[in-house]
């Protein structure tokens, strides 16, 4: 990454205020994709300046996968609290009880496809046009190729060569019964960009980004989180490190860097002098080369 | 720190990946994961060099024929700025994503190799350069070292590409040629030893210092109404702002207005950001405006200056690139779009076809097919308020939408 650092460029704030307003104004049931995660956190306070002084005119909705970290889900039950948001969960549990997805099993299980499932169902159940989410262009390949207003079609997948023209700032979100279409307000920040600007805005992010004792175990030379949402052989003893996470996901996908940082400048530091990119601690992403793009196809956010 | 936006387009062979994976590499913004995964993607396919053309082309489609068909977006950043890179396909059948890739960018960089000199993609890169009015044009002369360094290849390149630039090229319009070698990262980052010829400074610095669109702010002010902003809330029970972002020049508090299409004048006497009171505010800045007076405006509305009207018609005249499969013809009506405001349109005449290249003039046209560029005529259902795009590039330009399929299918230049 960049040896050096900047201020956030503000220019992208009022970029990504311009495309929420398009949002509310030209959608009829927009909601905005939570993670609990800094991209997402950052989409809420970006949320709350484009409508100020009234309140957010969409509910945010989160897939939870029951692998959740449970400061993440402290983190954002008090944030919707605090803000006076309207939340709505889904929960892959119910698909699979449902017996809509299987659980998958194994060493390398993760419930991070399963929750496309969800998410579909959810769009469909409140009849959803508009679903606002935090990914980011520079995040990954397939990712770096997408539109700001992304069309998705009834059955939610997206198809990279049938993409709408988007000229200068002019956002088309016009749609027939049953598509929706997934908007991306920060497509054009970096990771460096979102850690500035929650920096400059002082948000307050999950504790589980700042350095902290846990139980771990090493995996294909990651360090990953001891729960017990994974099988760990014997051959991998869990230890406790001082670790922190660059991305909230699943606890079965997200892998930690050891780390100090206890607070914002020592994590853009950290940042600065990383080798490996953000996703390079994502298990999902390595599944394929185009495991990112394949997902999308599916009507994955 | 302000953003560079950057359009580039080409294919593989001019080494236009190259080029972008060593500006990435040299300024330390790709990391050992990535790079680790196109050395493995790179061995897979048998090559004996790490393509970083694999970088850019993320669709399984692209890696199948190693071409770019769509856009890519690449980030990186120097001290000095952050720049996006708009990666565009170069080929014509994609010259509608090339379209879309270049509309917002502050500067075309046009790769040419310096042993074929300028070819057909050349032209039609440049062309739309002008057509979309992109202020600063860098066209790198790669594969120096392919021509021994030679000073002659490049002098030759420069005025083959100026005699077609002087062609079309606008006023104001900076042009600036650079010898370099992506492979051996000459020219790019460092000033290159083995040029001596080439006094000027390498593409990263001649990048930095480009002077980002002041005339932005000098442009007469234009204020189009995105969203009402009504709490309804105890605390703010008569607030009402308007929010939209400033299309073009500079909003001040206090100032004489006029409210579009409705005619009524007023005062600014609030702007506002995230409740923050601020005295005036730039163009493409996000922000919420009050008025002095109670007055009747939704969304499409437009506030402008008392004594900067913009022009007001049914009947616009325009340069369009056309974007869909299904040809455009005289006599079909669209959605038209400009800025945030949407009215039907029908177009009444189509003349003037241009071919790119040749710049030949068909006065003759019957339809206008995917990725051609011609002249129209325009009747809209209500009154737009607009500027000519070589003005105004944001109150100067719309899209046009099929209301079957929803998609956009065309961009239009107001003349």
């Amino acid at each position: 990454m960049a040896t050096h650092n900047t201020a956030f460029p503000r220019e992208l704030e009022d970029e990504a205020i311009y495309i929420l307003r398009e949002v509310a104004a030209q959608f009829e049931k927009p909601v905005l994709l939570f993670s609990g995660g800094k991209d997402s956190i950052t989409l809420v306070r970006l949320a709350q300046k484009a409508f100020y002084p009234a309140r957010i005119p969409f509910p945010l909705l989160h897939v939870d996968t029951g692998h959740n970290f449970e400061e993440t889900i402290r983190f954002r039950d008090e944030l919707v609290e605090e803000l006076g948001l309207e939340l709505i969960v889904r929960y892959v549990q119910d698909s699979i009880d449902q017996q809509k997805v299987v659980e998958e099993t194994g060493k390398y299980a993760s419930r991070n496809v399963l929750q496309t499932v969800t998410l579909l169902d959810a769009i469909e159940e409140f009849g959803f046009d508009a679903c606002i989410g935090g990914a980011r262009r520079d995040e990954e390949k397939a990712r770096a190729k997408e539109r700001i207003f992304s069309v998705r079609n009834d059955f939610g997948q997206w198809d990279a060569k049938k993409q709408r023209p988007e000229l200068f700032d002019m956002l088309n979100g016009r749609i027939s019964m049953g598509e929706n279409v997934r908007v991306f307000p920060i497509s054009n920040w970096t990771e460096l960009d979102v850690w500035n600007y929650i920096r400059e805005e002082q948000l307050a992010i999950p504790s589980i980004y700042y350095s902290h004792e846990r139980e771990t175990f090493e995996r294909d030379g990651q360090i990953l989180p001891y729960s017990n949402f994974m099988l760990v052989s014997d051959d991998e003893p869990v230890s406790t490190r001082m670790v922190r996470f660059r991305t909230v996901g699943d606890m079965t996908c997200t892998a930690a860097v050891e780390s100090t940082a206890v607070a914002i400048e020592d994590i853009i530091a950290e940042i600065l002098s990383a080798t490996v990119s953000e996703r390079g601690a994502r298990i999902d992403d390595k599944r394929s080369e185009a495991a990112m793009e394949k997902r999308k196809q599916a009507g994955y956010f | 720190m302000d953003v560079l936006k950057i359009a580039t387009a080409g294919s593989v062979d001019d080494g236009k990946s190259t080029l972008i994976g060593r500006l990435l590499f040299e300024t330390n913004s790709i990391t050992t994961d990535k790079l680790e995964a196109i050395m493995a993607s790179s061995k897979k396919k048998g090559l004996d060099y790490i393509d970083l053309s694999l970088l850019t082309d993320g669709l399984i489609a692209e890696r199948e024929q190693g071409i770019t068909i769509d856009v890519a977006h690449i980030y990186f950043s120097t001290p000095m700025r952050k720049f996006i890179i708009a990666d565009t396909p170069g080929h014509f059948e994609y010259t509608r994503n090339m379209v879309t890739g270049a509309s917002n960018a502050n500067v075309s960089m046009i790769l040419v190799d310096a042993r074929n000199g300028v070819v057909e993609q050349t032209f039609r890169h440049f062309y739309i350069s002008c057509l979309l009015r992109i202020p600063n044009v860098v066209v790198c002369v790669n594969k120096m070292d392919l021509v021994d360094y030679d000073q002659k290849s490049f002098e030759e390149t420069k005025a083959a590409f100026m005699a077609f630039a002087e062609k079309v090229r606008f006023p104001g319009q900076e042009i600036s040629f650079i010898p370099v070698s992506s492979l051996y990262g000459e020219n790019l980052v460092r000033q290159s030893e083995l040029m001596p010829w080439y006094q000027e400074a390498p593409l990263l610095s001649l990048l930095e210092a480009i002077p980002l669109e002041q005339h932005l702010s000098e442009e007469p002010s234009r204020f189009p109404v995105q969203y009402v902003v009504r709490p309804k809330s105890e605390e703010f029970h008569d607030y009402r702002a308007y929010a939209g972002k400033v299309a073009s020049g500079l909003l001040r508090k206090g100032e004489r207005v006029v409210v579009l299409p409705s005619g009524q004048e007023t005062t600014i006497a609030r702007i506002e950001k995230f409740g923050r009171e601020i005295e005036a505010a730039q163009a493409k800045e996000s922000v919420s405006v009050l008025l002095q007076d109670d007055v009747d405006i939704s969304r499409g509305d437009m506030i402008v200056p008392l004594s900067q009207l913009p022009r007001q018609s049914r009947q616009l005249e325009a340069t369009i690139c056309w974007m869909d499969k299904k040809p455009l013809r005289a006599g079909s009506t669209y959605l038209l779009q400009h800025g945030v405001n949407v009215a039907k349109a029908k177009v009444s005449t189509l003349s003037n076809l241009i071919d790119v290249v040749t710049l030949d003039n068909n006065t003759q046209v019957s339809e206008l097919k995917l990725n051609e560029i011609a002249d129209v005529q325009l009747k809209t259902a209500k009154e737009f308020f607009y500027d000519a795009f070589a003005d105004n590039r944001a109150n100067g330009s719309f899209i046009l939408i099929d209301e079957q399929t929803n998609s956009t299918v065309g961009v239009g230049l107001i003349r």
